[in-house]
């Protein structure tokens, strides 16, 4: 296993996160799928929103704002 | 935005498959798309004003259709839901799934945004596997020129196997390509070959199992192998759909059920996890569209993206944000109640010189006063109070507001404010809804479509009407201007603009507020999972965005008040002048509500005026009016200071004008609007609930402001 996996919600903005695990199940992974992250999906932290919270993505090319609460079960690694 | 409740959803459906050709020479066209891909623009592009059901512009919340004419044939077009996906997590995802299976269009054109293909592949790849008649449309390709994006459609089409259009909705660009091409797929001219996704092994050898029994069951209507492999991955919805639209119960055939049980141990006993078997088919999708995006895709090194970013760095950074929110907002009202003076005098003006006449007519023709009063001072002066009064701002503020609306910043108030709706338990795609309301809270509950969750939609249902629609603003908005801005100048208006403002505000608060309490008593319950996309910023269509929102926003509405007006104007007459004892039947309810109307800052004909304006809210002012008029103060009304001395004269103070607005934004949700919160909730236990709670917190507001103010003796 890889031990520079982080959540997500930790990536530094302006930084780019390769997908490695997603731990979430059920209805909520399928939303994750419909928005493109699978394994090896490139995410890169765009901006923060005025509270902190949620934190816009770029996911394959689309921009996705998510909250930590989501955010933080995928494990990404950063480049 | 599109329909997620299971119950609107299959309501909708309903209304969907009645898309029925007329004559057996129509085609039904199928349209769907990625939200934000201007699919709604193509729509309107192809059907112009010739379309079937009313749905709020710019926005599909329902499956609206239009018709054309190409060729010699007819073209019926429905407009699906925006959804990501068909793989139906979500009703809407449902309905356009169904309507694309079990509906039977001559062929589904799918619309794409070329500056974001890879993402949008995804969907067309999952409708090509459902249906062969499929035509792509990459629409925004002046977008993707300007951010040095190119797409090789030819290319495109080759991978796809099926024919691919590049437009520019907007600017009309490659529409007549689209119309052509549709021609060409309908009449058999061209045919598709759609590429098939290839599967892992495992997942294709389970299909073998089960699709000749599909296949054979189906009779052929739909796709064998796409069904074979939904059933598989155990979609309870698709056995749903295949009971209703073609009477096939899978679930009770005891040979289906023993094939698909041998499909699955196949995948069972692999590598392959059949809880997650999601996984693996959505990662077949997603590389193969990474992959003929790809090779069908160039990106340039265009800094536009960067503009973007640099955007949106200033409108929701945690410095300029929330003020710059507030900032765009308060320039709105500004100019709206600024720009709206001068129309609106010159309108009554007109429209009372009108009245004049249709006087000196009923005068020359003999006939009694009663059915004069009836119908001019009743009917007309109604209708003519509503025109002057709402026509103006509604026709500088809904342009202005679209305006935002086109230029992609609703998405960021919504990524501003999740954070606060989150601490409320509620969902952040609420701030959407309420963006809505502000033009119609009917329109805003029909929106609440979009949130998920049972639990968020039914709070962002019921605190809908915290939010002013364009009923009340020209309320709020001629109150403020009268009494609080104190003089016409820049100054007055500015100050005017602010109290809209304030008004707005505490509207928000009570909503995070409201939203708050309830989830922590009768809908109790966390928040759900948010994911909101950020659409690019894009230049907005001045010249389109006029044109539409003054006929589908400014004139829907007023149509809807004027209808309103007109029945409720001559009742209010009727109430006004007819006599019991010594006064009216309006005086007499007046009389009877007055203490408890003046506990609340307000009169008892406020009170009446707010209880007769229930079928729209835009009325209120006018009952107000002939109320006070019906007293007997006879006052030829024609601008904003004569009503300003007509109040003054009832004995109107800044306290009255405060609490009237209070109580105009917290009060129960007009006719209508309570019709549709009963239309979409199907509980009368909710419309109750929506009914009650902005009327217990209008009350409560309007007390401690009037009794705080008369207590410290400012009032």
């Amino acid at each position: 296993m890889n031990n520079n996996l982080v959540p997500l919600s930790e990536l530094p903005i302006g930084s780019l996160g390769i997908v490695k695990k997603l731990a979430v199940e059920g209805a909520a992974r399928r939303r994750m799928l419909d928005l493109g992250l699978i394994l090896d999906t490139a995410v890169e932290s765009l901006l923060k929103s005025p509270a902190g919270d949620p934190i816009a993505y770029r996911i394959r090319g689309a921009v996705i704002a998510l909250r930590p609460e989501e955010a933080k079960k995928l494990l990404v690694e950063v480049r | 935005m599109g329909l997620t409740r299971q119950s609107t959803g299959t309501g909708a459906l309903k209304d969907t498959f009645a898309a029925r050709p007329e004559s057996p020479a129509d085609y039904v066209i199928a349209l769907a798309g990625n939200p934000n891909t201007g699919k709604s623009t193509v729509f309107n592009s192809l059907t112009g004003l010739n379309q079937h059901t009313g749905n709020w512009p710019g926005k599909t919340v329902a499956c609206a259709q239009g018709k054309y004419d190409y060729k010699g044939d007819r073209y019926l077009l429905v407009d699906l839901p925006g959804t990501y996906s068909l793989l139906a997590n979500s009703a809407e995802e449902q309905v356009a799934r169904d309507f694309i299976c079990f509906g039977k269009p001559h062929a589904t054109v799918v619309v794409a945004d070329a500056t974001c293909l890879e993402r949008n592949l995804n969907l067309v790849l999952q409708i090509m596997e459902m249906t062969n008649k499929v035509v792509l449309c990459v629409n925004l390709m002046d977008e993707a020129r300007r951010k040095e994006i190119t797409v090789d459609l030819q290319k495109l089409g080759n991978l796809l196997g099926i024919p691919v259009v590049g437009t520019a909705a907007r600017s009309g660009e490659g529409l007549a390509e689209l119309k052509e091409t549709m021609h060409k797929v309908v009449s058999g001219e061209v045919k598709t070959k759609p590429r098939k996704i290839l599967y892992d092994d495992i997942l294709e050898r389970a299909v073998a199992k089960i699709l000749p029994l599909v296949t054979d069951l189906t009779g052929g209507s739909v796709d064998g192998k796409w069904v074979a492999l939904r059933l598989i991955d155990g979609d309870q919805a698709l056995l749903d759909s295949l009971r209703s639209h073609l009477h096939l119960d899978l679930a009770g055939d005891k040979i289906f059920r023993q094939k698909l049980a041998a499909a699955r141990s196949v995948i069972s006993e692999s590598h392959l996890d059949l809880n997650n078997l999601r996984d693996s088919i959505v990662t077949s999708l997603i590389k193969t569209a990474e992959k003929i995006s790809r090779e069908a895709v160039i990106f340039g090194d265009s800094t536009r993206s960067q503009l973007d970013r640099k955007l949106d760095g200033i409108l929701t950074s945690r410095l300029f944000g929330i003020p710059a929110m507030l900032g765009l907002l308060g320039i709105i009202f500004w100019l709206t109640i600024v720009g709206a003076n001068i129309p609106s005098t010159i309108l009554a003006n007109g429209l009372f010189w009108l009245e004049e006449q249709l006087t000196f007519f009923f005068i020359r023709l003999g006939t009694p006063s009663w059915l004069h009063g009836m119908l001019v001072t009743g009917m007309y002066r109604t209708l003519a109070w509503v025109i002057s009064v709402m026509l103006p701002p509604m026709a500088i503020f809904f342009p202005l507001f679209t305006l935002l609306e086109d230029f992609g910043y609703l998405p960021r108030v919504a990524f501003n404010l999740d954070y606060y709706f989150k601490k409320a338990c509620a969902h952040g795609k609420q701030a959407l809804t309420m963006c809505m309301g502000f033009g119609c809270n009917a329109a805003g509950i029909i929106a609440c479509r979009i949130i998920d969750s049972p639990r968020e939609r039914l709070i962002a249902t019921v605190t809908n009407n915290f939010v002013p629609c364009n009923g009340r603003f020209p309320t709020l908005i001629a109150l403020a201007g009268m009494f609080l801005a104190g003089s016409a100048n820049f100054f007055g208006s500015a100050v005017a603009a602010l109290a809209v403002m304030a008004a707005i505000v505490l509207g928000i608060t009570t909503t995070l507020f409201v939203s708050k309490l309830l989830s922590r008593t009768v809908l109790k319950g966390l928040p759900s999972a948010f994911a909101l996309e950020l659409p690019p910023y894009r230049r907005p269509q001045v010249g389109r965005i006029i044109v539409r929102s003054i006929f589908d926003r400014t004139l829907y509405v007023l149509g809807r008040a004027a209808a309103v007006a007109a029945p409720a104007g001559l009742l209010i007459w009727l109430i006004a002048n007819i006599r019991v004892g010594n006064a009216s039947i309006l005086s007499h309810c007046a009389h009877f509500l007055s203490p408890f109307a003046s506990a609340l800052g307000l009169d008892g004909y406020i009170l009446m005026a707010f209880i007769l304006g229930l079928p729209a809210n835009e009325i209120v002012i006018p009952v107000l009016i002939m109320g006070y008029m019906a007293k007997g103060e006879i006052l030829e009304l024609g601008s904003l200071e004569q009503m300003r001395q007509l109040f003054l004269d009832n004995g109107w103070t800044w306290l009255t004008a405060v609490c009237m607005m209070l109580f105009s934004l917290n009060h129960w949700p007009c006719g209508t609007t309570l019709w549709t919160i009963r239309k979409e909730t199907q509980s009368l236990k909710w419309t109750l609930l929506s009914f009650l709670v902005p009327t217990a917190a209008g009350i409560v507001l309007c007390f401690i402001v009037a009794q705080g103010a008369r207590l410290l003796g400012i009032a």
